[in-house]
């Protein structure tokens, strides 16, 4: 016991008072007590104890009783993927709390236990509320004229479709009523038969590449996800993106790593000496994994936060670098401009050096071109091609060179895209130098030098610009070339002697891009912290080998140029070694999207099994186009151009570069032609040619068209939408306004004119009036009532997360784990799984007779991971289909200049028992994921036994998928990261390719099967597969690229390195060869918006409005939409839609806490409370994404409608790079490249409205 | 010496990420049920900030808890308890429905059944008290994470005084989050005020209970309570409150807001104390020994003249050594980082908190936290966002030095382990000057950082 203090007794024995209570009245009267009750009364008469006997607090008893515990999970787009306990009693649910049993950590580090947050912690709530969908429903209009049709019709469900959608007024009677009420009851039978008709009808006449799903991130639920998935690839019709759809995909990781994302597990970050966190707000967007930031401080990390506002993270940091919205990039260059003095250039840094060697593209040579002016500029990559002793290899274009310091000769190592492929490459694969020693710079005394003209974006007015550095160079067989790091130095304005140029005279001069002074103009951060900080990053990698880590999240991913943000980030860890190892690196957590067991999902998901390849889309174009928000551009994609560029997109508006990427076979685009391809097919077989001949010679005698050049012609509309698990007009619909009129056909608070003729597409047909209502039929599978529900012509009742079997797993932790039923799906709820197996029996009982067997022809555009990387040598860009006054470049040849055509027979009669049963092409072409092919024959003969076989039809035989258990198993048995045997049999596959041992990696876990009932039972943790890029092995905390550094696996790159320089000809147009500081898109010149920070009205008047950034950031109290109408989370917060600005902000427009206001700008208009706050810095509001309408929302001022949602002010704005295809790592692969839906860089004007509000 | 256990509970503030799951899952579990909308047992508050209910601390307008009168005995602040007794029909120091805020619903059900309108449809807020359509204006979190400072955090009553250290500007801007449950306090006036003996004290773990039985719906414990942690049930017309989840605490599980806490931030555990001793302690005349006083209350389970004693009074061998494995134990009176909640009420709180660290404010001056200079770490405590004094006004009844003492320990404890985490020479100078041994430093940390399950509860 302690005896530091005196005690109270010591202390009234001093002043001679004894301790007491109030008085002695008041003790007669307490003491009294003693007589009435059977608890004890203290002898100081201050306190009442009892013991034993309370049957008065039974009640809480009998509320803490209850009758089973089940585990389940969220199915929600929140990474989180914890494992919860559902409590039952009386077959209700009653509420929810954590799971603790996850596999360890280890004895020395924090476990994982508890995972979840408040938002799942009110999950349960959503089962009896009141806004469950109970029952289908159908809008009243739309079900009353298909039944009085079907009457018409003798009963022919697909006549009576046909006979209302066909008919522009009947059309028009239920798609203007979208969104307005009047959804009423309906069968099961009913709505399934008038869906399923619908599909025959569009198929028939449209097409089945005119039918789309939108699903999004299987990770969460992955057969929930599979469910309409595999019945879309069944007939034909595309899925859509979503990572790239959502902004969520860093298009520098592809751009870097050629890798769609690959991340540590939150556990990882225990392993850190050095954190920042960027962007990425921990405790709200990371609510599990948070606690292994704040515990590793403990063990002396250091923590930096990079936020706009004083965020939740930031009372977690040692330090808070304010920066202004989207200038990250320039923190990270000025941050890299020291890191590559202090530790290249003044000294070496051995670690760092032999790190980036042997790693990176640094040491690899760049042909420096010059013009007719005689200007330098960095150019293509020097490659065998340009060697004469290497020029005749196989692959020689894509063979990159370097300079081996000892021989001071070039050489061609081991590892590039040229050794993936072919079989002189067999063994080569790899990181291997041997003796060589990769010279990194090609400075040396009395080196010859050149200037280069070198791009910059950071004029005050947002136009490009330029500068001149020089650089080392020498002459390689005629070559003048200088090294990547050269070029490095060059880009971020490190000096060295003997080099001619424009250079900063230190870290103090604020004019000089790269510099830390430089970055303060633009972020608003003091010069002396950028520099310190990234002294100190590069610090702790030193000596720690790698330690450092930067967690980078939506605040910097979801800009308009986060391409360039991130690739700034990736600039300093790639610099500082810290990528492959653990501890080190860039953790990216934006977006579920690691899918762990991803082979067997992609078979079932992408129904592979019994046809190739899928209809796979990149949403954000597929949306640009079709909600017609590309008639509203009013600025050439070359305004992107850098000075430095050639020209590659002059005169070419975005949709022009869109239907360029499509078909040069870059991207896909669905639908692809402006015919059915049914009808292709049969067109190609009357004319006696093959379908590819048939479509190229139609190509070029204009014949035929791609769709996306004309996406306004009825032929080219998408006509059925299917949702399910996704709210996208209450949350992801960029340009929501422009969904409603131009898709829908309802009423939209659109306020944007049109582009004048003069600055309209080139290569797309203008329609002079837009169309409005494109689509048929919305439809939607969903538990809760969302904005997508409620503008549906149908919406499915489905199954809760607490009422069905699933499988979810997340890159924050290593474990699969399992949804499962705590109560049957109560009313007429089904489960994803369920729902769509009915659809797919009464589809093809419907099909079988109307639209038989079919041929279908795919366009498939060139693919990441295989051979297709090669077709477009050093990314040089020729265009078979020439612009006005031009002659075609080259010739439309399939899988090279332009997309694959793939002939697909498709049995309509049959998807149903294709659905049910997993198919026979497993056997003969295997599973494939990132080049890898998993044979899988003895799985095929498991999952038969396991599942049982079906009987009959087409599918006879074949191991069963009839539960949603089934494909459970199927997926878990499928996967090298659940099935030990697979991981083993895919490494061994790629030692022969590599040359290097790997199968060790899995062999500890040989023998391991996991099954659906393990995943029942606890987490479990995954096993070290060649799926992924890091290792799970001896129990090791998973950080990506740890094989890539471990066992000189190359990445998928051209180098076989990460990438700092890309080479193609879009990225030197747009001058991102190299890590570079874009600002955010300039608004007002774009657009015409008013300047941020002008206060003005539409009168002039000079207190109206304020021009403010508008930003979406991730909301505390829900995912996405999910859960911000949840009664709970309203109650903890302020019960509906709010903005958050600054208190300096909202003094300079009359604006109260708890105001209401509008945000009204081109795009549309919110209405919304203000929450006035000092932690919001001047100029930005926060708008928390996904707040919905459905909650508390008046009619607008402006509009006089219903205020809308957060993506009612935004609009899709696509950067062409994004679009590039068919070279090296940038190689379309389904969400693991293509634009981003990004939202990040608009601006409002919000204004304080009437406080008198209409409902 | 009469040895009692007590069920206590110490929560990090410096892992609370402000989450409120804790506040979900309790209210799930306990309070999701008509009469109770309004009650949250466990809430969370941003600091600085009103908290729940509105400006609960300022005893001066609610006059919740003890104090001294003018002989030095301890009195209940709202009056002796006769005055209590006396004045039972009317009382005005009874926080309104407003202080906490009107529970609200919306009508959902408007979502599916509208028919063909005009507009789409929308739910609005509806009053769970009146029925009527509201526009929300309060709730049980309204100035979370800082919102509507300018008109909300001037109404802080800790924020009050020291209003000249603060100002409320984006560049200075700081905040916390401060989790509350009840306080099962050794010397709770809920129960002294309760004029029907309803609440007490569990003889054997401490926890404080209402007898649902014998409440005749008084609400003195509410207006007793200066941690407003006692609530009304308008349906039964009980008193209701935090019952440590008993239930589970009886079955060897811990509270549901400590099992589903996802910062790990809290931790349960026993401890021993000298009942005798609670109201000497309780009355020591300084606030700024009540710290200390409550401290030396707490027995050392170690001392074999405590264990002695605690067998004589009849508690359990297995208890007595659960309380010598107890984290509360080695929190509180070992390491010495947590603090009581307002120990100036006098109500010798059993919930304890170790105060925040919190980034420095100007990342330009060399006081700047860097990750290498352990001298320039403690000049930083001086420098963090979170003003001492707001600190002190929560956790030690203004007394500075000893808050600035647990931080110190936080701030040494990573630059020890810093060292180790970098694989060089772990350095003794450091744990030294804050008072601490090697060891003790490093069983610390792994109390505070690897914090297993087991070692929580």
């Amino acid at each position: 016991m302690s005896n530091d203090v005196e005690s109270g007794a010591d202390r009234s024995a001093r002043s001679g008072k004894r301790p007491g209570m109030d008085g002695s009245f008041t003790d007669a009267l307490v003491s009294s007590r003693r007589y009435f009750t059977k608890a004890v009364v203290s002898d100081d008469l201050r306190t009442l104890t009892r013991k034993g006997g309370r049957q008065a607090d039974d009640f809480y008893r009998d509320r803490w009783s209850h009758d089973k515990v089940v585990r389940s999970t969220h199915g929600v787009n929140c990474t989180g993927s914890c494992s919860w306990k559902v409590y039952v009693k009386d077959g209700i649910i009653t509420w929810e709390t954590q799971q603790t049993d996850y596999p360890s950590v280890g004895p020395d580090s924090p476990e994982y236990e508890p995972r979840g947050c408040p938002r799942g912690a009110a999950f349960s709530w959503y089962t009896y509320s009141p806004t469950r969908v109970r029952y289908p429903y159908v809008r009243g209009v739309l079900l009353e004229m298909y039944r009085e049709a079907k009457r018409q019709h003798d009963g022919d469900p697909v006549k009576a479709w046909a006979h209302v959608v066909d008919n522009p007024q009947r059309a028009k009677a239920y798609k203007s009523a979208r969104g307005k009420g009047g959804l009423v009851r309906a069968s099961w039978d009913e709505t399934v038969e008038m869906v399923s008709a619908a599909h025959v009808h569009t198929i028939a006449k449209w097409g089945p590449d005119r039918v789309a799903g939108f699903s999004p991130i299987p990770a969460m639920s992955m057969v929930s996800h599979a469910s309409g998935a595999r019945f879309m690839n069944l007939i034909g019709g595309s899925m859509l993106s979503f990572y790239d759809w959502y902004a969520d995909l860093p298009v520098a990781s592809p751009q870097v790593f050629g890798d769609q994302t690959d991340v540590p597990e939150s556990g990882d970050w225990w392993d850190a000496g050095y954190l920042i966190m960027w962007g990425s707000n921990v405790p709200v967007t990371r609510t599990p994994d948070a606690h292994w930031m704040t515990e590793a401080r403990y063990r002396g990390q250091k923590v930096v936060a990079v936020a706009p506002d004083y965020a939740d993270n930031v009372k977690f940091a040692d330090e808070w670098l304010p920066a202004h919205p989207g200038t990250d990039g320039a923190l990270a260059m000025a941050m890299g401009h020291v890191i590559l003095r202090e530790f290249y250039v003044e000294r070496e840094t051995p670690y760092f050096t032999d790190y980036t060697k042997r790693y990176t593209d640094l040491p690899f040579l760049v042909k420096v071109d010059v013009d007719g002016d005689g200007v330098h500029r960095p150019g293509k990559f020097l490659t065998a091609e340009d060697l004469a002793a290497h020029r005749d290899e196989e692959n020689a274009a894509f063979k990159t060179v370097l300079v081996d310091a000892t021989t001071d000769a070039p050489v061609v190592p081991n590892g590039a895209l040229g050794h993936r492929f072919g079989a002189s490459g067999e063994g080569l694969w790899n990181l291997d130098l041997g003796d060589v020693d990769p010279l990194l710079s090609l400075a040396r005394d009395g080196a010859e030098t050149v200037e280069l003209e070198l791009p910059r974006f950071d004029n005050p007015d947002g136009s490009a610009g330029s500068l001149r550095r020089g650089v080392p160079v020498r002459r390689v067989e005629g070559h003048l070339v200088t090294t990547v790091l050269d070029l490095m130095l060059a880009q971020y304005g490190v000096r060295r002697p003997g080099l001619p140029g424009q250079w900063p005279t230190g870290y103090e001069d604020a004019e000089s891009p790269g510099t830390p002074a430089w970055q303060q103009r633009f972020t608003g951060v003091p010069w002396e912290a950028a520099a310190r900080i990234g002294r100190e990053f590069a610090q702790n990698a030193e000596e720690s080998r790698g330690r450092s880590m930067i967690i980078m999240g939506a605040g910097t991913n979801h800009w308009f140029h986060s391409d360039t943000i991130y690739r700034t980030f990736l600039a300093l860890t790639t610099l500082t070694g810290c990528q492959g190892v653990n501890g080190g690196g860039w953790a990216h957590y934006v977006g579920q999207e690691k899918v762990r067991p991803i082979t067997g999902y992609n078979q079932v998901a992408n129904a592979l099994d019994w046809s190739r390849p899928p209809r796979n889309m990149i949403q954000t174009a597929y949306w640009y186009l079709h909600t017609d928000q590309f008639r509203y551009d009013q600025f050439g994609a070359d305004t992107l151009s850098a000075r430095t560029g050639e020209g590659q997109l002059a005169g070419k508006s975005t949709a022009d570069v869109i239907a360029q990427s499509a078909r040069l076979g870059w991207s896909p685009s669905y639908p692809t032609f402006d015919k059915n391809p049914l009808e292709i097919t049969e067109d190609a077989a009357a004319a006696g040619r093959s379908v590819s001949d048939h479509i190229v010679s139609g190509l070029k005698d204009g014949s035929l068209s791609f769709a996306c050049e004309d996406p306004d012609a009825p032929e080219n509309f998408p006509r059925i939408l299917s949702i399910w698990r996704a709210n996208l007009l209450g949350s992801s619909s960029k340009g929501n306004e422009y969904f409603l009129k131009h898709l829908l056909g309802t009423d939209s608070s659109v306020r944007a004119t049109e582009t004048p003729e003069s600055l309209r597409p080139r290569d797309i047909t203008w329609h002079e009036k837009a169309p409005e209502g494109k689509l048929d039929l919305l439809m939607t599978l969903d538990f809760r009532q969302t904005s997508t529900t409620i503008f549906s012509d149908v919406v499915f009742p489905a199954a809760t997360w607490y009422e069905k079997h699933d499988l979810n797993t997340t890159d924050m932790h290593p474990f699969v784990h399992s949804f499962n039923p705590a109560i049957a799906p109560p009313w007429q709820t089904r489960t994803d799984w369920d729902t769509w197996r009915a659809i797919a029996e009464k589809f093809s009982e419907l099909a079988g007779p109307r639209l038989g067997t079919r041929r279908d022809v795919v366009a498939v555009p060139l693919m990441h991971d295989t051979p297709d990387a090669m077709a477009t040598p050093h990314g040089a860009v020729k265009d078979w289909k020439p612009g006005p006054g031009q002659e075609p470049q080259c010739e439309p040849v399939p899988g090279l200049t332009m997309p694959k055509l793939v002939e697909v027979e498709r049995d309509y009669g049959a998807v149903s028992q294709k659905m049910n049963a997993l198919g026979p092409l497993l056997d003969t072409l295997g599973a494939t994921t990132k080049g890898v092919t998993f044979e899988v024959g003895k799985e095929i003969d498991y999952l038969r036994a396991k599942n049982g076989p079906v009987r009959g039809g087409v599918a006879d035989g074949r191991p069963s998928l009839v539960r949603d258990v089934h494909v459970c198993e199927a997926i878990l048995a499928l996967s090298g990261t659940t099935n030990g045997h697979l991981a083993v049999q895919g490494f061994k596959q790629l030692e022969k390719r590599t040359g290097h041992l790997m199968h060790d990696l899995a062999a500890e876990h040989e023998g391991k099967q996991v099954t659906f009932a393990d995943t029942q039972a606890a987490p479990v943790s995954v096993i070290t597969s060649p799926e992924w890029s890091g290792s799970e092995s001896g129990g090791r905390r998973y950080s990506p690229f740890t094989i890539n550094v471990e066992r000189l696996k190359p990445w998928h790159t051209l180098t076989g390195r990460q990438h700092f320089y890309l080479d193609h000809d879009w990225m030197t147009e747009l001058g991102e060869g190299l890590p570079v500081f874009r600002p955010p898109l300039n608004m007002a010149a774009l657009f015409s918006e008013p300047a941020i920070g002008d206060v003005a009205g539409p009168g002039g008047d000079a207190v109206e409005g304020l021009t403010v950034r508008y930003l979406t950031p991730h909301n505390k109290w829900s995912i996405h939409s999910e859960y911000q109408d949840n009664l709970f989370m309203l109650s903890l917060s302020r019960g509906g839609q709010n903005i958050w600005m600054s208190d300096r902000d909202a003094a300079k427009v009359g604006v109260q806490d708890n105001d209401w206001i509008e945000a009204v700008n081109r795009n549309g208009v919110v209405v919304a409370r203000a929450i006035v706050s000092h932690r919001m810095p001047e100029g930005t509001v926060y708008m928390h994404h996904a707040q919905d309408r459905l909650i508390d929302v008046p009619l607008a001022e402006t509009s006089g409608k219903r205020g809308g949602i957060h993506n009612s002010l935004t609009r899709l704005l696509v950067k062409p790079t994004h679009l590039i295809g068919g070279y090296a790592q940038l190689t379309w692969a389904f969400n693991y490249i293509g634009p981003t839906g990004n939202q990040r860089d608009e601006v409002t004007v919000i204004r304080r409205r009437s406080q008198d509000v209409e409902y | 010496m009469r040895v009692m256990a007590q069920m206590a509970m110490v929560m990090n503030l410096d892992k609370c990420i402000g989450c409120h799951t804790c506040s979900v899952t309790c209210k799930q579990a306990w309070t999701n049920r008509t009469g109770t909308e309004y009650v949250w047992f466990n809430n969370v508050e941003t600091r600085p900030g009103q908290g729940y209910p509105r400006t609960y601390e300022d005893q001066e307008q609610w006059k919740g808890g003890w104090e001294l009168n003018k002989r030095g005995r301890l009195k209940l602040r709202a009056g002796g308890r006769f005055k209590k007794l006396a004045t039972i029909f009317s009382n005005p120091k009874m926080p309104s429905i407003q202080d906490y805020y009107e529970p609200w619903t919306y009508d959902y059900s408007t979502l599916t059944d509208a028919p063909a309108q005009e507009h789409t449809p929308v739910a609005r807020p509806q009053s769970l008290l009146t029925g009527k359509n509201m526009k929300v204006e309060w709730s049980s979190n309204w100035d979370d994470n800082l919102g509507g400072s300018a008109a909300t955090a001037k109404h802080d009553p800790m924020l009050a005084k020291i209003a000249d250290k603060v100002r409320m500007e984006f560049e200075e801007t700081f905040m916390f989050y401060l989790p509350r449950i009840c306080e099962h306090c050794l010397n709770p006036s809920c129960a002294a005020s309760c004029p029907s003996g309803a609440i007490y004290k569990r003889s054997e773990d401490g926890i404080v209970l209402v007898d649902q039985d014998r409440c005749r719906g008084w609400r003195m414990c509410v207006s007793g309570c200066p941690y407003k942690k006692v609530y009304f049930n308008h349906k039964t017309g009980k008193a209701e409150k935090c019952t440590f989840c008993f239930p589970r605490i009886e079955v060897g599980l811990p509270t549901v807001c400590a099992e589903t806490c996802v910062g790990r931030l809290r931790y349960i555990g026993l401890i021993l104390y000298d009942a005798d001793a609670v109201l000497e302690a309780a009355s020591v005349p300084d606030d700024h020994d009540l710290y200390e006083a409550q401290r030396a209350l707490l027995l050392d389970p170690n001392d074999s003249e405590v264990v002695r004693a605690a067998e004589r009074d009849g508690i359990p061998h297995d208890w007595i050594e659960a309380a010598q494995r107890s984290p509360i134990h080695a929190l509180i009176n070992v390491f010495k980082v947590a603090l009581p909640l307002h120990p100036e009420y006098r109500t010798m709180p059993m919930v304890w908190y170790i105060p925040p660290l919190s980034p420095v404010v100007d990342v330009v001056k060399d006081t700047g936290y860097d990750a290498e200079d352990r001298t320039n770490l403690f000049a930083a405590i001086d420098a963090l966002r979170i003003p001492i004094e707001y600190l002190a006004e929560l956790f030690t009844a203004g007394d500075v030095a000893v808050v600035d003492k647990v931080l110190k320990k936080l701030a040494a404890m990573r630059c020890y382990m810093r060292d180790i985490n970098m694989g060089r020479e772990p350095d003794a100078s450091i744990p030294a000057a804050v008072d601490m041994s090697e060891e003790e430093m490093y069983d610390m940390y792994r109390l505070l950082a690897i914090a297993k399950y087991d070692e929580r509860y």
